[in-house]
């Protein structure tokens, strides 16, 4: 099929802020949610969390659990297959490690599984959890980086039959679960071209995603003996696939459906309570649920790797950048499943805004005796940039260059490329590329207008308590993890002239569905309420990889569109059958099919119905698929003003504007939104979310209580501006827009402080604590 | 221990049996009212938010039996699909439900708010939605809503 360019047209679905098809039934409170489908006769599930850091199981007696009123199944490594996995849901085989099994004879952070209940109820379970009796040898914790690299320290994964499925760097003995990195040019000669050298250290902590939604599964067996598993997943498909080599049973007894999902932000890529419900479902012919508390959410769930950065730039008076060094220690907690991809976008979604050849890159992921890092929103971006766009100023301020005028100078432009792209992948070599679509010169003007960065003055004029400044960042991101992530969708027409659209593409509440049916509804020439949308179900819908690396919009609405089209010239076919017309006398316009002198006309539901009913009957349908070839980075430039007591240590933000390039936006008011909530997930991240830890390695702080993220009342002059490109291999021109905007807070409120106070943040969280505590150092 | 309670859930009268330490958010989910969500189990996320005499009240942390004799709303009771409240219509016209799960407690609470206040101003609303998280919108568009309700309610008092 040739490639039709739209660059021109004027859209009639696509590019308009369409209501979510979802909205209503949600504001409503209808049943949508995985927890809202327990069925009265389901098993309630209670895990036994490790209390220690790093120990060795040297026995367990689940004997008077099992006696325990209502208990009708425990699970401990003595009873489940031990069969090495990874948890998270990537491709396969998984560029990580196989270092998980279901239930282990050690445990390796404070919240590892130890043992599992199912009972009639939650109180039944829970009481029997406590008679569960486990004894324990205890072993050196490792709660540091640089614990876990010194020489002889324990080893946190000394079981031998760990392994990594493809050939990638995994170095147990050393607690290195992963290593990637990449040289280009001559990184020692660009130093020595310098006029300017730098040498700096940046580090970020521990966060969580924290979706309204906590992790939660339900399963039951069917009819025919298969377990079905209705889970608030980014990843049907992987979790079924996971799940089907935990417990060494097939795929095909497995089918797995996603509800609406309350939230995720990259933690619910994981398969993380799905073996349990499943294996205790056909142990007992039972429907069973697990959900976990908040409390086991902030301990037991994913969170954002912890990585330390040490940058080195060379740099020329001119502006010039010679070289780029980054050294990454990424703390992957207990278990690895991320740390490579994480890490390597560290690089390839970092590196390639700026233009250097020179470029040495070397990162690990460290095994520590703490909580698991995961998939999050931004995914190593959000870190790498904080190093990055921090350091970018500190070299504008070593030349006497406005930051915004240094940015200009330097950025990635289209036709370009860098050689990032071809040497980052995710397990393999990346994939060269060109950029097709870059609107972030407009986005700095942009943006550059609307905070007033004319009124910025140097921080040495500023003096008093309270000090104002303005910083700014450029990101970038990518749109789907190119020659490795596939998404299908497949369609079929029915009577009234409405379509189903059946897609594995994941909607965790950004509002996919939508936009899919939007590009379905932009071929066909008809409207959203004409599309029947189906998503997440791997029984009835095609693959799809899941919701995760900025992808469905860009690879999924591809797929989609693909699809939509040849439904397109089925439907012209058969209307050439009814009006005895050529197909090419012939155009699609509002749901009919027109002759193109206007004459003749038949409507869709006059056309399915005679294929359906009438003469040479069949069903109108197609089924696509897609991979892309690129990933088309989105481009953004975010400007901050922000007020800084010197005395408590306090940051305010005042205004935050958010000017990106996502190529075409399908659905303005929904990519505002993504905007919104990851700016706003962002500033929270940078300025009060922390990971606080007792000497055992235990989360003190489990609980929104003590784990604050924003409210309402803490929501700044937030400003988003949408610049358009036309990136020609998304739909439509679409780039993605999920993940870009939570990387700016952190880097931009950092440049903002400076600006203000003339001191520079090292380390993030910008707590009052240790903004305060910085401030007194630099007196 | 059981014991009856009587109360009006959603503008009709209910009786139900519950035990001492039954949480109202288990009663009313037990009851098929799933609109009221659960997200954290100690009175902050504001997922689980319900009327009680029209006041907000977390029912995740609310014993049930502090229901009986009450005026008790759930999410079941405001607007229908062919009707919606003038609030979830305000949200869904300014793209603010993403993953819907805030949304009940959101609704609720900015009911409570415009029922005493049919014309909050930008401080208002803020102060009073900061007991409803959400972590999908950034809250602006939720916000811009509540803005638009009270301006539409300002408009009408002034016709």
């Amino acid at each position: 099929m040739t490639k039709i360019i739209l660059k021109d047209k004027i859209f009639k679905v696509v590019n308009k802020s369409i209501g979510k098809i979802d909205g209503l039934y949600l504001s409503q409170g209808k049943p949508s949610y995985v927890a809202d489908f327990v069925p009265r006769n389901a098993l309630h599930v209670k895990m036994l969390w490790s209390s220690h850091p790093h120990a060795k199981i040297k026995s367990i007696d689940i004997s008077k659990a099992e006696r325990m009123p209502g208990v009708k199944g425990v699970l401990y490594h003595g009873n489940v297959p031990r069969i090495p996995h990874c948890t998270a849901g990537q491709g396969y085989p998984e560029p990580s490690p196989y270092d998980t099994f279901m239930f282990d004879t050690k445990v390796r952070f404070v919240g590892d599984r130890v043992a599992a209940v199912a009972a009639e109820t939650l109180e039944a379970a829970e009481a029997a959890i406590e008679m569960i009796e486990v004894k324990y040898e205890l072993l050196e914790p490792v709660l540091s980086i640089d614990d876990a690299l010194k020489e002889n320290s324990p080893v946190i994964h000394d079981e031998p039959d760990a392994y990594v499925p493809i050939p990638i760097p995994f170095e147990p003995e050393k607690n290195i679960a992963a290593r990637v990195g990449m040289e280009s040019g001559n990184f020692e000669k660009g130093l020595k071209d310098a006029d300017f050298i730098f040498d700096q250290t940046y580090e970020t902590g521990y966060a969580q995603h924290t979706p309204i939604e906590t992790y939660v599964s339900l399963a039951h067996i069917d009819n025919l003996g298969r377990v079905v598993i209705q889970t608030s997943t980014q990843v049907p498909f992987h979790c079924r696939r996971i799940v089907a080599q935990t417990l060494d049973i097939p795929i095909r007894k497995i089918r797995v459906i996603k509800p609406r999902v309350g939230g995720a932000f990259g933690c619910k890529q994981e398969m993380l309570l799905e073996d349990v419900v499943a294996m205790f479902a056909m142990r007992t012919n039972r429907p069973v649920f697990f959900r976990l508390t908040r409390e086991e959410t902030f301990k037991y769930g994913r969170t954002r790797h912890p990585i330390r950065f040490r940058m080195q730039y060379g740099l020329k008076k001119n502006g010039d950048i010679t070289a780029l060094g980054m050294d990454a220690i990424n703390n992957t907690g207990a278990y690895g499943g991320h740390g490579l991809t994480v890490m390597s976008c560290c690089g390839s979604k970092v590196f390639p805004l700026y233009h250097v050849n020179n470029i040495h890159f070397d990162a690990k992921a460290v095994y520590t005796n703490l909580p698991v890092g995961g998939a999050y929103r931004g995914f190593g971006a959000t870190q790498a940039f904080f190093a990055v766009e921090s350091m970018m100023d500190e070299m504008a301020e070593a030349i006497e260059m406005d930051p915004v005028e240094f940015r200009k100078m330097n950025h990635i432009r289209t036709g370009e490329t860098h050689p990032a792209f071809a040497a980052l992948g995710e397990g393999k070599d990346g994939t060269p590329m060109t950029i097709g679509s870059c609107g972030l010169a407009e986005c700095i003007e942009k943006g550059a207008k609307e905070i007033g960065w004319h009124r910025r003055t140097s921080h040495k004029g500023k003096t008093g308590r309270i000090r104002r400044g303005i910083g700014m960042c450029c990101l970038m991101q990518g749109s789907s993890v190119p020659e490795i992530d596939m998404g299908a969708a497949s369609m079929k027409m029915n009577e009234d002239g409405s379509f189903n659209l059946n897609v594995g593409a994941t909607d965790l509440g950004t509002g996919s569905d939508t936009v899919l049916a939007q590009i379905a509804a932009e071929v066909l020439e008809t409207t959203v309420d004409k599309m029947i949308v189906y998503s997440s179900d791997t029984d009835m819908t095609p693959f799809d990889v899941g919701a995760y690396a900025s992808s469905t919009t860009y690879l999924s609405g591809e797929a989609v569109r693909k699809t939509a089209s040849k439904i397109k010239e089925q439907i012209v076919r058969v209307a050439a059958e009814m009006l005895d017309k050529k197909i090419n006398e012939l155009e699609v316009l509002n749901e009919t099919v027109i002759t193109k002198d206007g004459g003749e006309k038949v409507s869709f539901s006059e056309i399915s119905q005679y294929s359906l009913y009438e003469n040479n009957q069949f069903q109108i349908a197609a089924l696509e698929s897609h991979i892309t070839h690129k990933s088309p980075p989105p481009f953004s430039a975010h400007f901050i003003e922000i007020e800084v007591d010197m005395e408590t240590g306090k940051i305010q933000v005042l205004k935050y504007v958010a000017a990106i390039d996502c190529g075409t936006a399908i659905n303005p008011a929904l990519a505002e939104g993504q905007v919104e909530g990851s700016v706003l997930n962002g500033i929270s991240y940078a300025l009060t979310e922390e990971y606080r830890f007792n000497k055992n390695g235990m989360m003190l702080n489990p609980s929104f209580k003590t784990y604050n993220i924003f409210s309402m009342r803490d929501l700044p002059e937030l400003k988003t501006i949408l610049v358009p490109s036309y990136e020609e291999t998304g739909p439509y021109g679409a780039k993605s827009v999920s993940e870009i905007c939570i990387n700016g807070a952190m880097p931009g409120i950092g440049n903002a402080f400076y600006n203000a106070t003339g001191v520079r943040l090292h380390k993030a969280p910008f707590t009052r604590e240790r903004v305060w505590k910085t401030l007194q150092q630099s007196q | 221990m059981t014991k009856t309670i009587t109360f009006t859930l959603n503008g009709e009268i209910r009786s139900f049996s519950v035990s001492a330490d039954e949480k109202l958010i288990d009663l009313l989910r037990r009851h098929d009212y799933k609109g009221v969500k659960w997200g954290c189990g100690e009175g902050s996320c504001g997922a689980c938010t319900v009327l009680i005499d029209a006041k907000t009240a977390y029912s995740c942390i609310t014993y049930a039996f502090l229901a009986d004799g009450k005026d008790v709303w759930t999410i079941e009771g405001i607007g229908s699909i062919d009707s919606p409240h003038p609030i979830q219509k305000a949200l869904i016209d300014e793209g603010a439900v993403q993953c819907g799960f805030c949304i009940p407690g959101m609704v609720l609470s900015a009911k409570a708010l415009f029922d005493k206040n049919s014309t909050p101003n930008k401080d208002a609303i803020k102060e009073y939605m900061d007991g409803n998280l959400c972590r999908c919108t950034g809250y602006e568009k939720i916000y811009t809503a509540l803005q638009k309700v009270s301006a539409s309610n300002e408009e009408v008092s002034n016709d």
